[in-house]
């Protein structure tokens, strides 16, 4: 194939070009063609047609994420946000926390390890991109039914490349989810959070600025893995009838990731960069075009220099190109040389690719020849913008005037029967099996994760100073009622802060969805972001940033609507957090919040197979409310454990608090079945000291938050009312479901 | 009391490691792969991590670094070298100390709190130990099952360069449970679980991983 050139794109107007087969619509070729005054060269379709791909332009979701700003809470805390590649907030002390979470659905269902892998890598340059040094990282992972043959080769893949890649770059794993569900036997959701830390000072923005500065690209070399991964993999329904649409994968190499890291720390230690930007979806696409754009817009690459893994790659495909490990650096020319030699010591290649101008369009060479001149804008901020029909589902209606039907629990036999059936059930039942596969000790500053409601990490050793993260979704309320469902998710991960008595402060997020082609799809999305925005403003935690992944469906099969939300916290000193259990007997165990009868889109419901009835309506007055009681009972250092209610209720609650330390409980309940099961939102069970009862009265009632004694601690059994549940036949029924089913 | 914490690329623990030689009382001194200078130090450990992306076998490009030059002759010469998990393995390629490690039984990355019984209290790195002490302290690592001939098992047993068994299940097939062992001067000690991520209950699972610090000070002070 001959090179296709500017000067021949300009002589020859009327060539064919395969824009369809790249995912273009034919009014987005036609709108190329407006912006360039010709016909676009290969190359340049190549870029257009990566960087407008649903996966980089947020075409079908802009319009809607726009509310996060519109409706942003006025926070003093956001230093940097939407908009870069992950936000930044002020922890205190002089410290900024920058946290993301993304999601790698598509890659890791056709390759488990690997796609699992790559997403790992991708949100850790994401913030090491900001300046930051990563610190942790989090999954929240949903899969098919437990028990299908598919997910046996699924899960193992995903959690061994999660734990592969992780563990190899040294950073601690404290936390996620796992989840199944029928509708996500095709599309597996892999979420993926980073969490980093840095000082103010130290903040890096994506731009090239100032002409004459040299466009540097370090890190791997380029080979032809995950070519047209951005367009063909993020954007495409699986189908069966259409197969030739699998390949490309990336491959990651989490070594080469770790040097990259520390060569790049030490690079920002030195301040040697004007501007950087990781190349991830779309490489160097994406990485010249938001760079350029960043800047003033005018940049020269010659893409020969490129440093090849394979030879044969042309143009097009080196820009499209999805291998992993890849930085590119905007550096003062004088900067050069010590730059060069960090990257020797780290055993990184180095290669300076072209320069910032002060014109106003980004120009590729190939060899010398023009292949790409552009107004980089155009590329990575003016794309497509669809305000796509919606439409509330018909399931809607139907399934929100139904009553949830559901056999409850009164005797001792059945109750006993229903807590060992939660503790068992695989959305319930013990992680160990796949989090013992994640090192969450290395770098030494682990305060909590799993099975603890969040994970928390001690960023400064001697003021003690930390933060804490939780992520969480409720993608059966959401189904039900995606408005509250949004706004639910979000409470929980704020509750699951504070349990532990860190202040929530920030909120990123991991839109899962179907196709939004379906007007059905794009209203659950369209009332999960109204929702999560209103949120957010009533609860005054500004949105930082997110991920949006579409076409999480198989055919006509969507996944049920799953807004991940991860909420950032800080603690000021770590040693006084509250534990999610206790490791004594003879302390008193109190409910605080409200019980009613929510069972629709209950795990209990679930486990009947029913998804019917009306979601519970999020009460954000009341969780702040809950949320400051907990904070001023954390001060007054009144709990010896909090706990977060949420799916499987009490049930489920009391069995993680009782299994933590091998401590019992004696519980007493009126209207026992309901009281176990019902998953009424803004719930914590708290354990304290009995002299402190009247404390805790004092502090509810200043917060007008209703409590009420449950229980005490104490014994080997679990023991509600007449019901004796030995802990050793509870612990059986909880750790035993994942070795069963994986191994 | 100088302390080396070697790290290589891909490195893992060395800020770990260094926390808690510090911690002890003693002086942490960071050495790099590439820097065949040892920098006066009185002892050396390998930390744990992924050195070279565990390519080839885990350890097997190390132990080809500058640094391990000096240690290997340093080692020969008396100076304590401790090895955790990763650090074992470059010891064991590097012929400091017999057998290998190869992956875990079940084949996963093994994360967990480990009980395990100190069965040599002679070695420099755990005299503050007493002998059959339990202690808990966490076990990371997917290539820890500890194999050699049985000439050299026998070998180990008899001549008491066991220093720690594994208390319990076997977590990853390791021979006889061990943990760790030493040469035969005792003077080089290798160890799969994880001292440096246990020498404070509020990041580990408890602090009496600090006792191999501890006795490498008391060691060398004596």
């Amino acid at each position: 194939m001959s090179l296709d050139t500017v000067a021949a794109a300009q002589s020859s107007p009327d060539t064919k070009q395969p824009f369809a087969e790249l995912g273009l619509k034919p009014d987005e070729y036609a709108r190329i063609k407006e912006i360039l005054g010709r016909r676009p060269t290969s190359s340049e379709l190549a870029m257009y047609s990566v960087m407008w791909s649903e996966h980089c332009s947020y075409k079908s979701s802009k319009v809607h994420l726009k509310q996060f700003s519109e409706k942003a809470p006025k926070s003093a805390a956001l230093l940097v946000g939407i908009g870069e590649n992950a936000g930044v907030v002020d922890v205190g002390q002089g410290y900024a926390v920058t946290f993301k979470i993304e999601s790698h659905n598509h890659p890791s269902f056709i390759e488990p390890y690997q796609g699992a892998a790559t997403g790992i890598g991708g949100i850790v340059r994401d913030i090491l991109t900001m300046g930051a040094r990563p610190i942790a990282v989090m999954d929240p992972l949903r899969f098919g039914p437990a028990d299908a043959p598919d997910t046996r080769r699924v899960l193992p893949g995903i959690v061994a490349g999660i734990g592969g890649y992780g563990n190899c770059l040294g950073l601690p794993n404290i936390g996620g989810e796992v989840v199944f569900d029928q509708t996500y036997a095709g599309n597996p959701l892999v979420n993926a959070l980073c969490v980093g830390v840095m000082k103010h000072s130290d903040i890096k923005l994506a731009k090239a600025a100032g002409a004459g500065n040299l466009v540097v690209l370090f890190g791997a070399k380029t080979g032809g893995d995950g070519i047209g991964g951005v367009s063909v993999l993020a954007s495409e329904t699986f189908d069966s009838s259409r197969s030739t649409k699998r390949p490309s994968v990336q491959v990651g190499d989490p070594f080469v990731e770790k040097l990259l890291i520390e060569c790049s720390l030490e690079i920002f230690a030195e301040d040697l960069v004007v501007g950087i930007q990781d190349l991830g979806g779309a490489g160097l696409s994406c990485a010249t075009s938001e760079l350029a754009s960043g800047g003033s817009g005018g940049m020269k690459v010659a893409l020969d220099r490129v440093p090849l893994r394979d030879p044969s790659l042309s143009p097009e495909e080196i820009l499209m190109s999805e291998s992993q490990e890849r930085m590119c650096a905007i550096v003062e020319p004088h900067k050069l040389p010590r730059f060069l030699e960090i990257c020797k010591k780290w055993d990184v290649t180095v290669t300076a690719i072209g320069e910032v101008t002060d014109g106003n369009r980004l120009e590729i060479t190939w060899n010398g020849e023009l292949i790409v001149n552009v107004p980089p804008r155009t590329v990575a901020h003016e794309g497509p913008v669809y305000n796509r029909p919606m439409a509330q589902p018909a399931y809607i209606d139907k399934v929100n005037s139904q009553k949830v039907k559901l056999s409850i629990p009164h005797t001792a036999t059945e109750i006993k029967e229903a807590v060992l059936k939660l503790a068992a059930a695989p959305n319930l039942a013990d992680k160990s099996w796949v989090t013992s596969q994640y090192d969450k000790y290395v770098q030494g500053n682990t305060i909590q994760s799993h099975p603890e409601d969040s994970g928390m990490v001690r960023i400064d050793e001697t003021t003690h100073l930390g933060v804490a993260i939780s992520t969480d979704a409720n993608a059966n309320w959401s189904y039900l009622n995606p408005y509250q469902g949004a706004k639910l998710a979000l409470a929980e991960a704020a509750r699951n802060i504070a349990t532990a008595g860190a202040r929530p402060l920030a909120v990123t997020n991991c839109l899962n969805f179907g196709s939004p082609e379906d007007p059905g799809v794009m209203w659950q999305f369209a009332e999960t972001v109204r929702g999560l925005a209103d949120g957010c403003l009533a609860m005054g935690l500004p949105v930082t940033g997110g991920n949006v992944s579409f076409y999480n469906q198989t055919g006509t099969v969507s996944i049920l609507p799953t807004p991940v939300i991860g909420v950032l916290g800080v603690i000021q000193d770590v040693r006084t957090r509250t534990p999610m259990s206790f490791d004594t007997a003879g302390l008193d165990l109190f409910l605080l919040g409200q019980t009613y009868e929510d069972l629709s889109g209950s795990e209990w419901a679930f486990l009947h197979g029913e998804r019917t009835g009306q979601a519970p309506t999020a009460d954000l007055a009341r969780e702040m409310r809950l949320i400051e009681l907990l904070l001023a009972g954390h001060a007054a250092k009144i709990f010896h454990a909090a706990h977060d209610l949420s799916q499987g209720g009490l049930s489920a609650g009391l069995t993680e608090m009782v299994l933590r330390y091998s401590v019992g409980a004696i519980i007493a309940l009126e209207n026992v079945g309901v009281a176990l099961l019902s998953e009424s939102p803004g719930r914590v069970v708290v354990a304290i000291d009995p002299k402190k009862a009247t404390n805790l009265r004092e502090l509810a009632t200043t917060h007008s938050i209703k409590v009420e004694k449950i229980g005490t601690t104490g014994g080997d059994s679990l023991t509600i009312n007449d019901c004796v549940i030995d802990l050793d036949e509870l612990r059986h029924a909880h750790i035993s479901t994942f070795p069963r089913l994986f191994g | 009391m100088r302390v080396g914490v070697i790290t290589f690329p891909g490195t893992l623990d060395d800020r770990d490691a260094a926390r808690a030689v510090n911690r002890s009382g003693a002086q942490a001194v960071l050495l790099w792969h590439g820097d065949a200078d040892l920098k006066k130090v009185d002892a050396v450990i390998l930390p744990g991590g992924f050195s070279y992306g565990d390519y080839l076998r885990a350890g097997a490009i190390s132990r080809f670094s500058p640094v391990m030059n000096s240690v290997i002759e340093a080692a020969g010469e008396g100076m304590p070298v401790l090895g955790i998990c990763n650090g074992f393995q470059v010891l064991c390629e590097s012929h400091l100390l017999p057998g290998a490690l190869t992956r875990n039984s079940d084949l996963h990355f093994l994360c967990r709190d480990q009980e395990i019984e100190i069965t040599n209290n002679m070695t420099p790195w755990t005299t503050t130990f007493s002998l059959k002490e339990r202690i808990v302290i966490p076990l990371k690592n997917g290539e820890g099952s500890f194999q050699c001939d049985d000439k050299t098992l026998a070998q180990l047993e008899d001549e008491g360069r066991v220093v720690a068994r594994y208390v319990g299940e076997n977590p990853n097939g390791s021979r006889n449970l061990i943990a760790g062992i030493s040469n035969e001067r005792g003077n080089v000690v290798g160890l799969m679980p994880h001292p440096e991520h246990a020498i404070d209950p509020l990041t580990g699972p408890t602090a009496q991983g600090l006792g191999f610090f501890t006795s490498i000070l008391n060691s060398m002070v004596k």
